[in-house]
């Protein structure tokens, strides 16, 4: 069953800009420019891009808060600028920057008021939030009141919030920005465990790789208001280099070192610092912890992810190309 | 608890964690409330013991219940909505399955019950105590006087909201705020009360929503307006709730679909 579908999603914004002391230009700007996808439901999809490329605007159109200039889009079955309020009990959304909890109250009493604002009675709400809480972590800041918590705990805070009424569609833009790596894995934690468990669809917009390595089978992504690229994970993998690169940082100076299915990208501070740089095909991030220790004492070791920005950057070109 | 009660005990709550906004809220108004009965009593004194129909007793009354309900009834400095509008902030209370307008109304209803306990009443009591006036005793001053604050907070939250409101056709709103302002403090009879208004001035005032929200009821919990006067005043506060209602369900309407949501 299809639970978003957008044909020829299209929306634009005035730009004006001051050209001369008392003029000013008017340009028309697409910042979503004829996007056509279905999702069925249960997927978990990622909807990458880099910053302006229109993710936010087109979730914006998905839970019916903005209208688009042209084209179809149904989410959950439902119209959703005419029908958002009934869509609103379907969904749940995490505006990443936003927050939908009271700030200056407990965090407990921001999922009384969504309990009640989405009408699903005290001892259902009572049971699922008990539920969010200890899968989430929550318990020990409930009474703390929400401006005093740190960027992870009121984020977990936020899912819980987005999830209280058992939506079908989970919705995050940028869940993760901020967090650092432990409260990251966390989340991610439970939303495999959370979609494992009742299949909840989810959406998500992210520039860490990682969320998506993670968390999604399909990937989405967008350029300049267009999809350059729908498909399997893997699909992804396969159509650009996804290369990682290995940072090692050596007790003590060291000569130009090669390590098998890698190749050296990097060598600094007469070779304290060290960067290898290879395809998950070739070679694990294992194997080159591995053979680097073998040529000294390795003090810290770094791993980067292929950014989003390179992602797309790759796949553009060859659309560009083709 | 329905949705509706649980967010008027929530905004009640909320405020109530701002004591010390209050306490001096109580403080500020009070010394102004002290000024100002002395101005009104020195042009009462001036006018020959009555003017507008104020005496010494109904004019400190006047002042009295008027800076007593400076906090619940706000006159200006509400923009909460604009400024979601503003930050972007407004996506996350149209994306819930609550009407924008709904939820805020009750949320006002509970900042106001929060600031006319907290602000209000405390100011009322110590007026009453330093300024030897007592309070109404016939009940039907009560229950007029109540109904009046209960349409005349409507009315006001109506026009607030309304003003916020405009933020979804243009962001930069300070303009009408500084505008709203001024015509409010003056037309709702808060500085000077309309009934001594120059004629010209008190036609605008009438025709205008403003009275509705400070001046009637004041004169009605004040006990200046009883008897069959009453009707018409209450009358009059029904039907501009009706027209701002009418009015800010069409702006909440075609505002929601003009809306451009600020940031990404």
């Amino acid at each position: 069953m299809t639970i978003i579908e957008t044909e020829d999603l299209r929306r634009e914004f005035i730009v004006r800009a001051k050209a001369g002391r008392f003029t000013r230009t008017k340009k028309v700007v697409a910042a979503v420019d004829g996007i056509s996808c279905s999702i069925a439901e249960g997927e978990s999809v990622g909807y990458i891009g880099a910053n302006g490329a229109g993710k936010s605007t087109t979730i914006k159109m998905l839970t019916g808060i903005l209208v688009p200039t042209s084209g179809r889009v149904t989410t959950c079955g439902l119209p959703p600028v005419e029908r958002r309020k009934d869509l609103a009990r379907q969904i749940g959304v995490v505006f990443g920057q936003r927050t939908q909890l009271w700030w200056d109250l407990p965090l407990r009493e921001s999922f009384t008021i969504l309990g009640a604002i989405h009408r699903i009675g005290a001892r259902a709400a009572a049971d699922r939030i008990d539920q969010l809480v200890a899968e989430l972590e929550l318990a020990e800041f409930l009474d703390t009141p929400v401006r005093q918590l740190s960027l992870g705990q009121r984020m977990r805070g936020e899912v819980a919030a987005a999830l209280a009424h058992r939506p079908r569609l989970l919705i995050l833009d940028e869940p993760t920005i901020g967090l650092d790596m432990i409260s990251k894995e966390r989340l991610r934690q439970f939303l495999v465990a959370e979609r494992a468990e009742r299949g909840t669809t989810l959406l998500l917009t992210t520039h860490d790789m990682g969320d998506i390595e993670r968390l999604c089978e399909r990937v989405l992504v967008v350029d300049q208001g267009q999809l350059v690229h729908d498909g399997a994970l893997g699909e992804l993998r396969r159509t650009v280099a996804l290369d990682r690169t290995m940072v090692v940082d050596y007790a003590e100076p060291q000569p130009p070192h090669e390590i098998p299915g890698t190749e050296r990208v990097g060598y600094e501070i007469d070779g304290l610092r060290q960067s290898y740089r290879f395809h998950p095909t070739q070679t694990t991030a294992a194997k080159v912890v591995t053979e680097a220790s073998r040529f000294g004492e390795v003090r810290d070791l770094t791993l980067q992810e292929p950014a989003i920005e390179d992602i797309v950057r790759t796949l553009y070109g060859a659309r560009g190309s083709a | 608890m329905s949705v509706h009660l649980q967010l008027i005990a929530a905004e009640f709550r909320r405020q109530s964690t701002y004591r010390l906004a209050l306490a001096a809220g109580v403080f500020t108004n009070g010394i102004f409330g002290l000024i100002r009965a002395g101005v009104l009593l020195a042009a009462v004194a001036g006018a020959g013991g009555e003017a507008g129909g104020y005496d010494a007793r109904t004019a400190i009354l006047y002042v009295l219940w008027g800076q007593a309900l400076l906090g619940a009834i706000p006159m200006w400095g509400w923009n909460e909505v604009a400024s979601r509008v503003r930050t972007g902030e407004i996506a996350v209370d149209l994306a819930r399955p609550i009407d924008l307008q709904v939820y805020w109304w009750f949320r006002d209803l509970g900042r106001a019950a929060m600031q006319f306990l907290g602000r209000g009443l405390p100011i009322l009591i110590l007026g009453s105590v330093v300024l030897r006036v007592p309070p109404p005793t016939d009940p039907l001053v009560w229950l007029a006087g109540a109904l009046g604050l209960i349409l005349g907070l409507a009315v006001n939250f109506l026009g607030r909201y309304a003003l916020n409101l405009i933020s979804f056709w243009t962001i930069e709103m300070q303009g009408f705020q500084i505008l709203y302002m001024v015509v409010v403090s003056l037309l709702t009879g808060f500085t000077v009360p309309i009934h001594l208004f120059p004629g010209w001035l008190k036609t605008i005032a009438e025709w205008s929503p403003f009275p509705s929200m400070y001046q009637y009821p004041v004169d009605l919990i004040s006990g200046r307006t009883t008897g069959v006067d009453v009707l018409p005043i209450i009358g009059i506060q029904l039907a501009w709730l009706l027209v701002l209602l009418v009015g800010t369900r069409v702006m909440t309407h075609f505002g929601t679909r003009r809306l451009v949501i600020q940031g990404g």
